[in-house]
Order: C-alpha cells, then structure tokens, then sequence
C-alpha cells in the first residue's frame, strides 16, 4: 500500500476493525476459521489492537442501548415491530432520566448482599433468586449471588449450575466463572467449572462469553443449541451439537447420559457424585466406549453392564471400586 | 514512565502483563481521553490530515508502554506520549518548523484540566448513547438499533431492512466506527473527509 509497507494508515485499520468488531458481533457461524484469521490479524500489529479494543469498546458501550427497548419480547420472537429508538424519541425525558437514575442507583448504591449456595458430592438443589430466575446446583457446586431486580451477578467457584433467566432487557446477568463471564439477558444455559475445564452450553437466547486470559478474541457470542468447552491447556472447542445438551443435562433427571463415552469419562462422571471412587485401570478405560442412561447415585448399574457386557474384574475396595481386565 | 523495580506490587514485577488487561485498561482509561487528546494533536500540529494517524500512533506507544507497565495516571501519560511523539515527528521529518509545536508548554495545562474528557455517569450514558445513535448514518442506525435495541439475528435484521446479510454486516461496521468517534472523540468533526 503507497510503498511503505510497514506502514498502517489508521483509517485503514479502523475500517478492518470495524469489519472484524461486525463480523464477530453479528456472526451467526463464527467458526474456527474465522478466529484463527481473527487472531493473526490482531497480532499483526498493535496498531490492529488498538483499533479493534476502541471499536469493541463502543460496541459494548452500546449493548446498553437494550435498556431502551420499550417491549421486552424474548430475543427468538421475530414478529416484525416498530424500531424501538422511534417511538422512544418522543418521550425521551422522563423515561430515560428514571431509567438511568435506577441503573445509577443500581450499580453505585443498592447492590443487593451476597449470598451463598453449595451442594455436597451426590446433591442437586433449586433456588429462585430475587429477580425470578431459577438455579440449578449440581453436585459439588459453590456459587455466589448478589441479585435483585436491579442488579444480577454471580459467582460460580465450583462445579455446575442450570441458569434460567428471566428476561430483563435493562439489567444483564452476569455470571462470572473464574477469569470468564457469561453475560445475557434471558435465557437459558449451562456453566461448568471445575479444575480441568470450562463449559458453557446454551439452550435457549444467546448469552456472551469473555475470557479475561489468552490473547485472541475476549468474546464469543453463543447462540442455543451451542457448547464450548475450555480445557486448562486453553484448547477450545465448539460445537453446535443439540442432543448432546440434552445429554449434559441428564443430571437435571438425576441421570447421566453416555454416548460413545470412554469408560474412563463414565467413571469420572459417577464420581463427580459419588464419595466412593471409580478407577478404571489400564489401556481398557480409554479403549472401551459405553451407551445408555444411568441414574447419578447409582454406580453399581454401572458396574453390572462393565462386568456382564465387557467382561471385566470388578474389585471393590473399601474406599474405591477398581475395574480392570 | 520507566518501571520501578522497588516497587513491591507484583503487577509491576512482571514483565509482560496480560494483553487483556491492557485491552480492559485502555478502553477505561485511554479512550474517555480522546476528545481532549485530538484537541491537543490538532493544537500543535498543523496538518489536520495527519491527526487520525497521529492518533493512532499514539494509541500504539501508550498500548505498547503498558503492556510492560500500566502506568499510575492514564492523562499525563497518555498525553506526555503525545509531546513525545510530535517532537520525534518533528525532529525526523524536518518538515514541520519548530513554531509547529511551540505550543507544547501547554502540555501541563492538557494534564491538569479536565477538559472535555468523555468521562461519564451512568445516568448519562444512555442520554449520550441515545445522541451519538442520532447523530449516526440513518441505514447504519437502523441496523445498530434492530441488533442491540431488538435483539435480532443477522438475517432477520436484512429482511426487516430488506438488504443483504452482507450489507447489514457493512453498515454494522461504518455504525460501530462512527459510534465510537461519536463517544470518544471528534476526530470525524475535525479531519478532512477524503
């Protein structure tokens, strides 16, 4: 461009920005493709950085503009309206001045006190928080809450959570999951955490994604019927898999659903509600796949279909069952 | 601005700090700067075609310095990297008399003065959203306010407006970028339109 190659003209840059700051905000099929070609661009220069961070910045400063809407509808209904920024342009005053005093006094003065939920090994527990949402704990789970109605934030420090949002356009909800926040408006999705990985799994609406580590896109917007899994190593998948949600969400009905599952997998899903431990020893526990359903407290099913239909030693310990060849 | 090594906080002790970090810093910090910060490129340097890139490069030094060190005050770095930068221009380009940037014991002034710093309270974000969105292109508006005021998908966005999904994404990118120069700055007031 103009001979000077290492050069990079801002307006150039800012126009690609804009591009990418679209593309990934609006994408419905942001595929892997794409962030790796996102990802090399950003790193290309600082210059891209910049521009991109200023651009995203006003993107999201604009996410609050959803305060606005005068009709909450639900985010998948399509019914053709009236853009909402005409009919508010008449009575701009005092609708907006209430708004933003109650998302002031929100944000600065009434956040609601902390509360704090957990689940033993083997327990499922539902809470109706104040604003009308319901959560789902899993086993082993630790989460945070300071929600009202003006004001929706959690801590999930461990283990799994079934979220069902009310919806309320003016006010996010934020789940934070270590160094990630998952922000939406309503709708209804899943969060692991635990040691090894991070999952988020979507089932209804469309929830946002942040990572606050690594050093490609902070944001991935997921739509329903979408899963992304962030292992510690920072691999991320993501897939678009429905029947699989179905399946990760089996602990809901108290089971757990395997499908071409390794036995070891299996084994790590039964201790996660479990005390007394699984061991799949050997090559046998990565090379052997199950099918089926299986009630969370009961391992011994479990354990029958290994022994009858694999033909494998079942050793019981006191503390842990050992399987093996 | 060179790092203290004495200092005991341990973000400082690091080398490099999180890309992400700076990213969240930047947008807090810096870019509420940028009005103020075009006032004062524009102030001393006399060719108004270069304030966007000049800009830019600003931006690119301030991002760079704090990825080794956040610094203590945003304002005067980010404006003492400003001096620093016209007087290298000056200096290299040798095309710019020094009269160019006489103007520069102004610097303290730019500093100290709040000036008209995009800094706002949430109670008037949605009253300068709502002017900045006004103020926006009519199709590119359109489009904004049917994603972040409707919540709608790409493609019911192009057949509410009765476009392509490409052309939505195209006035999606022109809107963010005249709604960022909107928030943070006036840069589109100043610089010629080419």
């Amino acid at each position: 461009m103009n001979g000077v190659p290492e050069k990079k003209y801002a307006g150039d840059v800012k126009a690609r920005a804009a591009n990418w700051v679209a593309e990934q905000r609006i994408s419905d099929n942001w595929s892997d493709d794409d962030q790796v070609a996102f990802d090399a661009w950003l790193a290309e220069s600082l210059a891209h950085r910049v521009a991109f961070v200023r651009l995203d910045a006003a993107w999201r400063r604009s996410e609050r503009l959803a305060a606005l809407r005068t009709v909450s509808p639900d985010m998948e209904t399509n019914t053709p309206r009236k853009p909402a920024w005409r009919k508010f342009s008449g009575f701009a005053g005092a609708a907006l001045v209430f708004l933003a005093l109650c998302g002031a006094a929100a944000n600065y003065l009434m956040r609601p006190p902390e509360r704090t939920y957990s689940t033993a090994i083997g327990a499922h527990r539902t809470i109706a928080l104040a604003d009308g949402s319901h959560v789902e704990l899993n086993t082993n789970t630790l989460l945070r809450t300071a929600v009202d109605t003006q004001y929706r934030k959690v801590w999930l420090d461990r283990g799994e959570v079934f979220f069902q949002i009310a919806h309320d356009t003016g006010h996010p909800f934020i789940v934070m999951a270590g160094d990630r926040s998952i922000t939406v408006l309503g709708t209804k999705f899943l969060v692991r955490r635990d040691s090894s990985r991070f999952e988020v799994a979507v089932l209804e609406g469309r929830v946002r994604v942040d990572a606050a580590n690594g050093t490609g896109a902070k944001s991935a917007l997921l739509s329903a019927g979408e899963l992304v899994i962030a292992r510690s190593d920072s691999a991320i998948s993501r897939q678009k898999v429905a029947q699989k949600l179905n399946d990760e969400l089996g602990w809901r009905h108290g089971v757990l659903v395997f499908d071409h599952t390794t036995l070891a997998d299996a084994a790590a899903e039964f201790n996660r509600y479990n005390s007394k431990k699984l061991i799949v020893a050997g090559s046998v526990a990565s090379r052997l796949t199950i099918d089926g359903t299986f009630p969370t407290g009961n391992a011994a099913a479990f354990i029958d279909i290994v022994q009858d239909v694999f033909g494998l030693r079942v050793e019981s310990r006191s503390d842990e069952t050992v399987i093996s060849r | 601005m060179e790092p203290n090594h004495e200092d005991a906080d341990p973000r400082r002790v690091g080398a490099v700090i999180d890309a992400s970090d700076v990213d969240e810093w930047f947008a807090r910090e810096v870019l509420p700067l940028e009005a103020g910060l075009t006032q004062f490129l524009a102030h001393n340097w006399r060719n108004r075609n270069d304030l966007e890139d000049l800009l830019q490069d600003v931006y690119v030094r301030v991002y760079d310095s704090a990825l080794k060190q956040i610094p203590d005050s945003a304002r005067a770095f980010v404006f003492t990297t400003a001096r620093n930068l016209l007087v290298d221009r000056v200096r290299r380009e040798h095309v710019v008399p020094i009269e160019a940037v006489a103007d520069l014991g102004a610097l303290g002034v730019a500093i100290e003065e709040p000036g008209p710093e995009r800094v706002v309270a949430a109670r008037d974000e949605l009253r300068l959203l709502q002017s900045a969105l006004e103020k926006l292109p009519r199709r590119c508006r359109e489009a904004l306010v049917l994603r972040q005021m409707e919540g709608l998908s790409r493609r019911d966005i192009a057949l509410r407006m009765g476009i392509g999904e490409e052309t939505v994404k195209e006035y999606i990118a022109e809107g963010v970028r005249a709604l960022a120069d909107q928030l943070y700055g006036e840069v589109a007031d100043v610089r010629h339109k080419s």
